[in-house]
């Protein structure tokens, strides 16, 4: 039921290239160990692995927030050597300005790049709109519930209109009927958005369900341990994919996989 | 507070002392202290005096001027301690050392080096109230969460930016206490600054009054500025209340 694919085999572009990316924090724990990865254009790819892995800290030197040790990350064929405009992050905690109303939050990454503010406002209500705050524009965060929070967090990410998407466990801090409802929402996303998505889950259930591609990593200090493609037909109603027998073995085997690094 | 059943108002102790106040400086006890009523009918005839109100625009400019200066100069100081390690190792011992520091003893070296005029208050009122505020600052920008920070780098924000539209306003809770506590200190470094300078302002007119024997004049000057600094307190605690909900909305 899952193909298992090549690191390189690659049939469509290529958008996030990692390239033997190490990381030894001081005091050296080793996080990760020499990974190679390509994030394919257009495609959510999921990192998955047991908690603590480094997965995050992946996600983070694709972001350019932390330097890798070693090794490299090539974003549409530049390399990365801090944060750039053709990335955009949603953060676990939502990491809103509190002082900020919805609206202001949102623009905010254009309000960075200095774009006037009734243009950027007018691309903000946009994507406020997408994500379902319409009406709470002007509304503090401190109002709003912790799914409604991260789906400001979602918009301001994607009002800069940045190529690739890097989500870190984004849906952990939300409730689980808002958990399954974003989730649906996602993919919803992913097909009208064209953009590369990267996804940071420890959910195997989350990741099977969103992913086009699901790279396991392994316990600290971290390696690629599979590549998993689930076969899942996403044509289908969302709520019908849940019960699919491909979704129900995609998750039976990345349980198995995963077990041995539980003692 | 509650006293036999009783709820009685948290000024009635205040009350209390002004009527042995009162009584005491009706006896005669002593020519220092002269009956509280005496004391408020001075204040009443002295302030509007020319002599007074160009002691308080000299004391009013100069206080003003001097935690402007503490402000501007402290926050920005705050926040690069609390964002830089080598700005914070190469400045915390210092910040310390000044915070414990008997400052009134520096005066006399801010006087030799400024002079005997406004300069020297200003640079009194900024020694009292700058090392609060930096500490302070740097106290709320550590506590600004790890994930705000990497938010406004995300997006590019460049430092300048950061700075402004980030590091200041999360930890705006801290650096308004910080400016309250600044500014109560700062009182202290004007009143001390113009009574070791002496000839301008609140200074010469203690000075005058002290050298006078003129007690009722000094309680009324002294009434004054306790009323101000109270009164400048209970401004900024106002203000700080106001920010206070999303100071506690913070992870």
């Amino acid at each position: 039921m899952t193909a298992r694919a090549e690191h390189y085999a690659s049939p469509s572009r290529v958008a996030v290239e990692v390239r033997g990316v190490s990381k030894i924090y001081d005091g050296g724990v080793e996080a990760l160990n020499d990974i190679s990865l390509y994030f394919p254009e257009g495609q959510l790819t999921t990192l998955l692995g047991p908690s603590g892995c480094g997965k995050t800290t992946l996600l983070k030197i694709i972001a350019g927030l932390i330097a890798p040790t070693s090794g490299s990350v090539k974003v549409e064929g530049r390399e990365v050597t801090g944060p750039g405009p053709e990335r955009a992050f949603v953060f676990q905690d939502f990491a809103l300005m509190p002082w900020a109303s919805v609206m202001r939050n949102v623009a905010f990454g254009l309000e960075l790049r200095g774009v006037a503010k009734t243009e950027r406002e007018r691309v903000a209500q946009g994507y406020i709109g997408e994500v379902g705050l319409k009406g709470f524009e002007a509304a503090y965060p401190h109002a709003l519930s912790g799914g409604m929070r991260q789906r400001v967090g979602l918009a301001r990410a994607l009002a800069v209109n940045a190529k690739v998407l890097l989500m870190d466990e984004p849906f952990s801090a939300v409730d689980e009927q808002t958990r399954r409802k974003f989730q649906e929402d996602l993919l919803r996303l992913v097909a009208q958005e064209r953009k590369t998505f990267i996804f940071v889950t420890h959910s195997i259930e989350e990741a099977v369900y969103v992913s086009d591609r699901i790279v396991l990593l392994s316990k600290r200090p971290s390696r690629v341990s599979e590549i998993i493609t689930p076969a899942i037909d996403r044509s289908v109603d969302p709520e019908r994919i849940r019960r699919s027998q491909a979704y129900l073995d995609t998750v039976e085997a990345i349980w198995q996989g995963l077990k041995r690094y539980l003692e | 507070m509650i006293i036999g059943g009783i709820r009685v108002p948290l000024f009635a102790s205040l009350i209390i002392w002004a009527i042995l106040w009162e009584i005491a400086g009706r006896s005669g006890a002593s020519f220092v202290i002269p009956p509280l009523s005496a004391i408020f009918a001075r204040i009443v005839e002295i302030v509007p005096t020319p002599t007074f109100l160009a002691a308080l625009a000299v004391t009013a400019k100069t206080f003003v001027i001097g935690n402007a200066i503490a402000i501007l100069v402290g926050i920005p100081i705050g926040v690069a301690m609390g964002r830089s390690d080598l700005a914070d190792r190469t400045l915390l011992p210092w910040v310390n050392m000044f915070i414990s520091a008997p400052l009134s003893a520096l005066v006399p070296v801010i006087m030799v080096l400024f002079g005997l005029g406004e300069t020297t208050i200003i640079l009194t009122v900024v020694l009292f109230a700058i090392w609060i505020i930096v500490l302070d600052t740097r106290a709320g920008v550590r506590s600004i969460p790890p994930s705000l920070v990497e938010m406004a780098r995300s997006f590019g924000a460049s430092r300048l930016q950061a700075f402004g539209k980030i590091y200041v306003w999360a930890a705006l809770p801290e650096i308004l206490s910080s400016i309250r506590l600044g500014m109560i200190r700062a009182v202290k470094g004007v009143v001390i600054g113009q009574l070791l300078v002496s000839i301008v302002g609140f200074g010469r007119l203690f000075e005058l009054y002290s050298s006078h024997f003129l007690m009722e004049h000094f309680w009324a000057l002294l009434f004054v500025i306790f009323a101000f600094a109270f009164a400048l307190n209970e401004a900024l605690a106002w203000l700080e209340r106001r920010v206070e909900y999303y100071a506690a909305s913070r992870t």
